[in-house]
């Protein structure tokens, strides 16, 4: 689709990597075969539920961990060839907060631009200006421990923005925080990426790639099922979604037979007492979803019709209910 | 290299400051050396008394080294919090992930303990001076270089512990089933020629006594060199093999991220 020839500014092969579980009795293979490529100056969001395999590929984009097979390549350079090069041009924002809770939040700013290599000078005006671009001024000389949640998290990304990285890592950057936080820090991260910096995302949250990811690759079981940008995912699905509300999983199961037969509507599935199905045009398909119903005596307890959402693309390729494994 | 030095200063110079945001730490710190040769100096006060004890002078002036070096190996057990906080938060995967090298990280570390060791040494020395005690001055310096590198010992081995286990409760470990024993296996608090042969002999293959012996011949004068040197050359081959494990032990914690 893309005309760009640059080289991607992330690179997955293929990636395997197998932990022993925390007894060492047995083996959890986290990555199965990943493969993934983000472009220059894009969001890339990693998007799946807790032990998808999200945080294990940004361990070992990041060089903290090494992958047991395939290839992975930031910024143009190896990770297993030359992990010194890639720590050069990359910044990592953890899930955990990563900054030293005694020192004040300059502090902080300034040793990590030290280690990064700037001067002195270079690294104090880098971090007032990190501050005053984060709303971070009026608590830069009190200790971060003192720092709110959503405070303490925009000081992680401004950490790892430093020193300019290439590719800025942001491994689940909401989780936990609150919802005026949350919606913050979508601001700051939408306006991160751009030419000379590329962002990968990872996030459980659907409305978070969905939000911010141009293109997001959802992983389950340590591969990447399906990728595309949020949009083109969700218009993969033909239609509307259609999703019914029975009184009991009994009800809902003898709803799907019922619907079966119902023009223009298809992929009825059921989760306990829900029911979701797709069809060309919503609002035509519910009056024959409720006639058909009502003929069969099942009682109806709420019905929508949406556009399609991540969720259902992730129902479609996955297998199951994002809400329900996350 | 000069990275590698700039770095640790950095990684030091963060550890400097957050002691010293912690007045209470401070004090604590400076305080329990003495703490410790109040008390043992008047609980085995008569120790001197007891036939065949070698040594001249006073109980307080043949406890110092031993009061120095148990201090040394006290606080160095604990080295390994820094890391375990840093692991527990994202510090240690920023660090890792960043051009920091390892090597820096210990050194780091390592540095600030010395500096730490180096200002409880000087304590336990100016109070046992108030107390009476007379020191050479070549004396100081061998008992607070031979504490450094005592430090340096132990504090290796406990961010070994901490990056291969991960938990604070492992450094408890240290120093209830090192520190102790290693105090009481050597010439510390007591003569060991009045002492089981076995402990004398346990007492040859203990680093802390190799503190305490080149501390005490120095310090009291007319040292006897031959019993000094070898020990703080045991010391300085120790710490270098310690802490080049230790600086192992991170790929340990990073295959197993």
């Amino acid at each position: 689709m893309s005309t760009t020839s640059s080289p991607p500014a992330l690179q997955a092969v293929r990636l395997r990597k197998a932990y022993p579980d925390r007894k060492g009795k047995s083996v959890v293979q986290a990555l199965d075969g990943l493969t993934f490529e983000a472009r220059r100056g894009t969001v890339f969001g990693l998007l799946g539920p807790n032990g998808a395999g999200k945080s294990t590929t940004v361990k070992i984009l990041s060089t903290l961990a090494r992958a047991d097979e395939g290839t992975a390549v930031v910024a143009g350079v190896d990770v297993a060839a030359d992990p010194g090069g890639v720590r050069r041009r990359i910044g990592l924002v953890s899930q955990r907060p990563s900054s030293d809770p005694a020192a004040t939040g300059r502090e902080n700013l300034v040793l990590a631009g030290r280690v990064q290599g700037l001067s002195k000078a270079e690294a104090r005006q880098r971090a007032d200006r990190l501050l005053d671009r984060f709303g971070l001024t009026g608590a830069a000389d009190r200790p971060v421990r003192t720092w709110s949640g959503g405070m303490s998290r925009k000081l992680d990304v401004a950490i790892g923005l430093v020193h300019r990285p290439e590719v800025l890592f942001l491994d689940e950057p909401t989780t936990g925080l609150d919802p005026e936080a949350r919606a913050e820090m979508w601001a700051e991260v939408g306006r991160l990426a751009d030419d000379a910096m590329t962002v990968l995302l990872t996030t459980h949250y659907l409305d978070e790639a969905d939000r911010l990811a141009h293109r997001l690759a959802i992983v389950d079981g340590g591969r990447v099922v399906v990728e595309g940008s949020p949009d083109e995912l969700k218009s993969q699905l033909r239609g509307d979604a259609v999703h019914v509300e029975l009184s009991s999983p009994e009800d809902a199961e003898l709803a799907a037979k019922v619907l079966g037969d119902v023009p223009d509507l298809w992929d009825v599935t059921t989760e306990g007492a829900a029911l979701r199905a797709r069809a060309h045009t919503g609002a035509r398909a519910v009056p024959q979803v409720f006639a058909a119903l009502d003929a069969a005596g099942l009682a109806v307890e709420s019905a929508t019709v949406a556009r399609p959402s991540l969720d259902d693309v992730y129902l479609q390729h996955a297998g199951r209910s994002f809400q329900e494994v996350a | 290299m000069s990275t590698l030095v700039a770095h640790s200063v950095y990684l030091t110079d963060r550890s400097v400051r957050n002691l010293l945001r912690q007045p209470i730490f401070v004090f604590v710190t400076l305080i329990q050396p003495m703490v410790w040769l109040l008390l043992f100096g008047q609980l085995f006060k008569s120790v001197v008394e007891i036939p065949g004890f070698e040594g001249s002078g006073s109980y307080v002036e043949f406890l110092t080294p031993g009061v120095v070096a148990m201090t040394a190996l006290f606080s160095a057990a604990w080295a390994g919090t820094v890391y375990i906080e840093d692991m527990e938060r994202g510090v240690m995967d920023r660090l890792l992930a960043s051009p920091v090298s390892r090597g820096a990280m210990m050194n780091g570390t390592l540095a600030y303990q010395s500096l730490v060791c180096t200002a409880q040494t000087l304590v336990v020395l100016g109070v046992a001076w108030l107390m009476g005690a007379r020191f050479s001055w070549t004396g100081v310096a061998v008992t607070v270089v031979a504490a450094i590198l005592l430090t340096l010992i132990f504090a290796a081995l406990s961010n070994a512990v901490a990056l291969l286990a991960r938990q604070q409760e492992a450094l408890i470990g240290i120093s209830q089933f090192t520190a102790l024993p290693l105090t009481f296996l050597s010439s510390a608090v007591m003569d060991p020629k009045l002492a089981p042969h076995w402990i004398e002999v346990a007492a040859r293959f203990n680093p802390l006594d190799w503190v305490v012996v080149a501390s005490r011949e120095t310090l009291l004068g007319s040292p006897d060199w031959a019993a000094v040197w070898p020990r703080l050359g045991a010391l300085v081959v120790t710490a270098l093999v310690m802490g080049w494990l230790a600086t192992r032990a991170f790929d340990s914690y990073q295959r197993s991220a």
